[in-house]
């Protein structure tokens, strides 16, 4: 058993990646020598070579876009955005590009590539440096999108994204990059890449919730104990696809259902899991489905993030909602 | 307003004029070019016969596709008309190993890469989105997103340094690629984002820009102050300006760059000096913002009579070979024809392929969905 970080992990996750496949790239601003201005891939030039971890100019269309080329001739980068409010300039590489060669090639083309963000809020930070932009890209038909929620998951799935043939968007979730846990580096994952799981069991509501929400919610499951409630929380994993199968089998035995995450709430990721487990569970529901998330406003200034933010109170907020019924 | 070209290379001087490389007048005259003659010093009769016969063929598959749409085969076509030296030119420069990204106006380079004409017309007909496989010819698909092929290129060239395909002296290895735009994409962030990548990187990348004067309606002058080929020097590799209308001169200038580009010289622009004779695509009407002056002023450099004078001035070919052209130009349209009518439409249910490599459960079944739906007129048909 190795006792790693999120940052560890990943980082790990991507020198076995490297170690296994020549055509393995990494390529991002600061990613060299700095190591990526949260370490992610810190030593990985040094051991690889900058041939391999590629210190880009400061354009993230261009980043996004050579990439493609990269891929094209056989290679399979996993590019680094610094942080999720500047992936919109490589936003149209990434929809018009990635998301379609596969398609518009009928089949010829593939696009083994990943792309890596750290995201959400909760750390303080300025402008641009908190955002959830997830849901733009599980609109976008071509992408896979998968967010990890700790040191485990981040090993596993940054391996299986880079295996993965089709495009991957890789949120990492920032805030929780420094918890630790302990597992085993070596063996097989213990899940395939787009499986949603069951994190914790319990019987009065289900709590969905993926990347840094799933610490939250399982925090407010803990809370809620006191008040003898059991709830069940499930870490999506995947958001494109999504594997909403443990979800509707969890809503069927609970009757309820409370999805959880940052990103604002319209057209969000718990809005298709709201209306999914409608179109599915609809006999078995005891009360709406409720949503707890960002609001939609522009991510606030770090004063009033945590007004913004859900936390355990407002998770614990929609479960009373929920139950009300 | 100066322009500071003491860096240029290509002998744009300190003239406002920017110089021109010009091998064979409008007249059909040739033109000696101390530096550039060596280049083309192989092309004789029987090479100047086939580059004509690649200029004729490709101007009729362009008009071919114009009358396709206006009978309603095609949706859309976007014609090359008064562009074929700048594509032949380019394309014939280029070897088996280098690879191609074009936009969607490259027909006489496809022509030169060895893809089927036919297989053009199923994105502008709707049947596909690129029928042929970029793998085979080593031309890629039609980019429509302007400049976007661009960065693709460039990245598609730091591969090839990466597998070590170029400086090695081998002429069946060393490779090139080459990403071909227009003027009006020269405006986009992500050529400009190309040009850095290319410049800092030493990609074996050529920029091939066709410079036809008008990005639809919007006229050079929305779109840069400076010549375009001088742009390079800014980002720091060598720009040249060619007469787009003179096979020769492109021929002879890709030539160069792409052997530069093989040799690990890094990038180079052309900017291929030429004019849009058609409307930008079928739906655009030009009249409503160029005079018909200009046309005619254009219709005087055409790029097939220069070279058709200089065969015949040259004695390098009889009314015979020109109406052999013409009868293998005949049979093209038919087959264009033809081929075009036969396109399958595609299935419905093919929407749903290749989405991703390995499909999702969620499309799958929403692929079943679809098909339950389309089986239930079926049954009522049946009925």
């Amino acid at each position: 058993m190795t006792s790693l970080n999120i940052i560890k992990s990943i980082n790990a996750g991507l020198r076995r990646s490297m170690e296994n496949d020549h055509k393995v790239l990494i390529m991002g601003e600061d990613v060299g020598k700095l190591g990526g201005v949260f370490r992610v891939t810190d030593g990985l030039q040094k051991d690889f070579g900058e041939d391999r971890v590629i210190d880009t100019p400061l354009a993230e269309s261009g980043i996004i876009g050579t990439a493609v080329g990269l891929a094209l001739r056989g290679y399979r980068p996993v590019c680094e955005i610094q942080f999720d409010g500047f992936v919109f300039p490589g936003y149209d590489q990434i929809v018009s590009q990635v998301a379609k060669m596969h398609f518009r090639s009928g089949g010829r083309l593939r696009l083994p590539i990943v792309i890596r963000i750290p995201y959400g809020g909760g750390i303080g930070a300025v402008e641009h440096h908190a955002e959830s932009p997830e849901a733009y890209f599980v609109h976008t038909p071509g992408l896979k999108v998968v967010s990890c929620a700790n040191p485990e998951d981040a090993y596993w799935m940054i391996q299986q994204a880079i295996e993965s043939d089709d495009p991957v968007m890789f949120f990492e979730p920032k805030r929780r990059y420094y918890e630790k846990a302990e597992f085993e580096l070596d063996g097989s994952p213990p899940l395939p890449l787009h499986t949603s799981r069951v994190v914790q069991q319990g019987t009065d509501a289900t709590v969905v919730a993926y990347g840094p929400m799933v610490k939250t919610c399982l925090e407010a499951a803990a809370a809620a104990t006191e008040d003898n409630r059991s709830l069940e929380v499930i870490d999506l994993r995947s958001l494109s696809p999504l594997d909403l199968d443990p979800v509707y089998e969890s809503v069927r035995r609970t009757g309820r259902l409370v999805v959880v995450h940052e990103a604002q709430r319209t057209l969000g990721v718990g809005a298709e899991v709201a209306a999914r487990v409608t179109e599915e569970c609809f006999y078995s529901l005891e009360a709406p489905v409720v949503r707890v998330t960002g609001y939609d406003t522009p991510y606030p200034p770090a004063r009033v993030e945590d007004d913004y933010l859900p936390d355990l109170d407002r998770v614990l907020d929609g479960v009373d909602r929920a139950l009300t019924y | 307003m100066t322009v500071d070209t003491a860096v240029d290379p290509a002998g744009g001087g300190a003239a406002s004029e920017p110089e021109l490389v010009q091998l064979l007048t409008p007249e059909g005259q040739r033109v000696p070019n101390e530096h550039y003659d060596a280049l083309i010093d192989d092309i004789g009769t029987a090479e100047i016969r086939a580059l004509y016969r690649d200029l004729v063929l490709s101007r009729r598959v362009d008009s071919e596709a114009v009358a396709l749409q206006r009978q309603g085969e095609l949706g859309l076509w976007a014609s090359l008309l008064g562009q074929e030296a700048a594509q032949v030119g380019s394309g014939r420069a280029l070897r088996q190993q280098d690879h191609v990204f074009p936009t969607y106006r490259e027909h006489a380079v496809a022509w030169c890469r060895g893809v089927d004409p036919a297989q053009l017309l199923g994105l502008f007909r709707g049947v596909d989105q690129g029928g042929w496989d970029p793998r085979e010819n080593n031309f890629h698909l039609y980019t429509i997103v302007i400049g976007a092929q661009t960065l693709h290129a460039t990245g598609y060239a730091m591969g090839v340094q990466r597998d070590g395909a170029l400086g090695t002296g081998d002429p069946d290895r060393d490779t090139a690629v080459v990403a071909y735009f227009g003027d009006g994409a020269t405006s986009q962030g992500d050529v400009n984002e190309a040009f850095i990548w290319a410049s800092v990187t030493n990609a074996p990348v050529v920029f091939f820009c066709q410079n036809n004067q008008w990005a639809i309606s919007e006229p050079l002058e929305r779109q840069t102050r400076v010549p375009l080929y001088r742009r390079a020097y800014g980002f720091g590799f060598p720009g040249l300006r060619v007469d787009g209308n003179d096979v020769l001169a492109c021929l002879a200038v890709s030539r160069e760059a792409l052997q530069r580009a093989r040799d690990g010289e890094g990038p180079t622009l052309i900017e291929a000096f030429t004019y849009r004779m058609g409307a930008h695509t079928t739906t655009d009407d030009p009249t409503r913002y160029r005079l018909g002056s200009e046309l005619e002023h254009w219709r005087l450099k055409d790029p097939i009579e220069r070279v058709k004078a200089y065969m015949v001035r040259g004695d390098m070919a009889d009314q015979a070979f020109f109406d052999d052209v013409e009868a293998e130009s005949e049979s093209l349209a038919e087959h264009l024809r033809t081929a075009c009518r036969q396109l399958p439409d595609p299935s419905p249910e093919s929407i749903f392929d290749h989405v991703y490599v390995d499909p999702t459960p969620p499309l799958l079944a929403q692929r079943d969905e679809m098909k339950t739906y389309l089986d239930s007129f079926t049954d009522e048909e049946a009925q």
